[in-house]
């Protein structure tokens, strides 16, 4: 249990949904280094997120993006480097992770100090789970187990809230659902998000900003101005183009792949 | 077999199985019923193998006049604090080793030697050590608990999920904290497993270690019945042990059904 040499901030007053311009970012990353053996993950990176602002990480697989992440959750030890995240942050994993030997509730207050349950039921609300809270995680659909995932991370009032591929092992309609809860729990709480996921269309479809990591550092960049909730039109398409392009895949086709219906499209219930 | 035979079987489960138990009784019930007859008929001397129905007496005699009661609380008694003793000690080299590698390169090669010691063929040693009183037999009962209870255990620490342990450290807990919500919880199937192991075997060498110049248990009792050559008291005690080692065992699966129901095993039936 070695103890992360990260750099953490205690948050002031976790109260504005617009980040104050100028503010201090919530995550501030400079020439980091990560190195595994003789591999090297992630070299001289910089990365700079706002407080508030909703950043999805793109890769090929093995590019380095959960490595990136476990950083920034003080899982992975960042020596002396300058990393500074917010103290208040919570980890969404690809799988829920839940504990099966606690409750559901408990499962969302873990390590959380004092009478917790209304809080964890709270939280539970918020993703549409209180009905299920003393239910043992083995007896929740994949689903259900995300969105209990989810609401322990929402319970700890994030002020940076990491995703790591949350949606990957979900079936298209069920991941539809959970980006639009993602997105209003975003809206209401304005907290930091990194989501990393190998969907260009997800990325898009609910970021701010869209990163792209390669050899070891942030490659390219897209800011997605559209109005959410968003649709599949030009400036989605003009978008996708290029960062498939950034991602090294042949473009022409990729288009071909999805008008024979191989990518789902994305819409947002809201 | 033709695939008919095969997907009828599921729908005919429950009567199946309801008969079958009932056919499952017949042979047991006629080995008893033809030992009867021999021993009645005299084919089988009660010298060597006394009648049911004599055992059945005999059995109800040793348990009004006390006998029975109170050697076998002797019994059980040793059981309890051998096995006792010898949980909390592979409880504590498992915890030892399997939370911290330093504990595992001090405690576990030691562990893995003794354990090729066959625990019974160590007897006359704990004879000239201990005496011939009790601590013998409980230190020979203990000893032979340690083992099953330390690799499960230790197994179970260190097979608990890493990804849980990296969400959980996520989520703020660290140290003992850490090892109270996750790892010692993660481990208990195993422990409860490796206590049903221990169980059997403690009940095992608690029958050699009675033999040991007892002065009351089961193993008084069957050593004076060999002498006497009453076949029935031995028939008896052998049966408590039996009974025993059952009672045990549906004592931890049920200890398990309580303590793992979170299990989906559990959660479905
Ligand atoms: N603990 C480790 N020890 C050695 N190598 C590691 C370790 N963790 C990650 N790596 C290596 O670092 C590289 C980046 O891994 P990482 O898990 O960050 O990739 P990723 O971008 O998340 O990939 P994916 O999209 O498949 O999840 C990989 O080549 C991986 O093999
Ligand atoms: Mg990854």
């Amino acid at each position: 249990m070695a103890k992360t040499a990260i750099r953490t901030r205690t948050d002031p007053s976790p109260v504005s949904s617009a980040a104050p311009a100028g503010a201090a970012p919530a995550v501030r990353v400079r020439d980091f280094h990560r190195r595994f053996g003789d591999v090297t993950v992630l070299d001289r990176l910089n990365l700079d997120i706002a407080q508030g602002e909703f950043v999805a990480l793109l890769g090929r697989s093995g590019s380095g993006k959960t490595t990136l992440l476990r950083t920034l959750a003080g899982l992975d030890s960042a020596g002396d480097q300058d990393v500074t995240v917010p103290t208040a942050r919570a980890v969404v994993f690809q799988e829920p992770r839940l504990l099966p030997w606690k409750n559901i509730w408990r499962n969302v207050a873990l390590g959380l100090p004092g009478d917790v349950r209304s809080r964890a039921e709270a939280a539970l609300t918020e993703v549409g789970l209180s009905h299920r809270m003393d239910a043992w995680p083995a007896t929740l659909s994949g689903g259900e187990a995300q969105r209990a995932a989810l609401a322990r991370a929402l319970v700890r009032e994030p002020r940076l809230l990491l995703l790591d591929e949350p949606f990957a092992s979900l079936d298209a309609l069920t991941r539809i659902k959970m980006h639009g809860l993602v997105l209003s729990l975003w809206r209401a709480h304005a907290p930091a998000v990194l989501l990393v996921t190998h969907d260009v269309d997800e990325a898009i479809s609910l970021a701010d900003r869209v990163l792209v990591l390669e050899k070891g550092r942030i490659a390219a960049e897209e800011r997605i101005d559209l109005p959410r909730p968003r649709e599949v039109g030009a400036g989605f398409q003009a978008i996708r183009r290029r960062l498939l392009g950034h991602l090294g895949v042949d473009v022409a086709h990729a288009e071909a792949s999805r008008a024979t219906g191989e990518s789902a499209l994305i819409a947002f219930p809201q | 077999m033709s695939l008919a035979d095969t997907v009828r079987f599921p729908a005919t489960f429950t009567g199946v199985r309801w008969a079958g138990l009932g056919r499952r009784w017949v042979s047991p019930i006629l080995l008893l019923v033809l030992w009867e007859i021999g021993a009645r008929t005299g084919l089988i001397p009660s010298r060597v193998l006394a009648a049911p129905s004599a055992v059945a007496a005999t059995f109800w005699g040793m348990l009004v006049s006390g006998e029975l009661p109170t050697n076998l609380a002797v019994s059980f008694v040793r059981v309890a604090i051998g096995l006792l003793a010898g949980v909390a000690v592979g409880s504590g080299l498992a915890l030892t080793a399997g939370l911290s590698r330093l504990g595992e390169d001090a405690v576990d090669p030691l562990v893995q030697m003794l354990r090729t010691l066959p625990v019974l063929a160590l007897s006359p040693l704990f004879i000239v050590w201990f005496g011939i009183d009790e601590t013998p037999k409980l230190t020979l009962i203990a000893f032979a608990v340690v083992f099953p209870v330390y690799l499960n255990l230790f197994n179970g620490i260190r097979a608990v999920d890493p990804r849980l342990i990296e969400a959980a450290r996520s989520f703020g807990l660290s140290g003992w904290s850490l090892i109270r919500e996750v790892v010692l919880p993660g481990a208990l199937p195993s422990f409860l497993l490796g206590l049903r192991f221990a169980l059997a075997v403690a009940i095992l060498v608690l029958v050699v270690a009675e033999q040991i110049n007892a002065q009351a248990g089961l193993g008084y009792l069957i050593n004076n019945a060999r002498d006497f050559m009453r076949t029935d008291i031995i028939v008896v005690c052998l049966i408590i042990y039996a009974l025993l080692g059952l009672g045990a065992d549906s004592l931890v699966r049920a200890v398990e059904r309580r303590a793992l129901a979170w299990r989906p095993s559990f959660l479905r039936t």
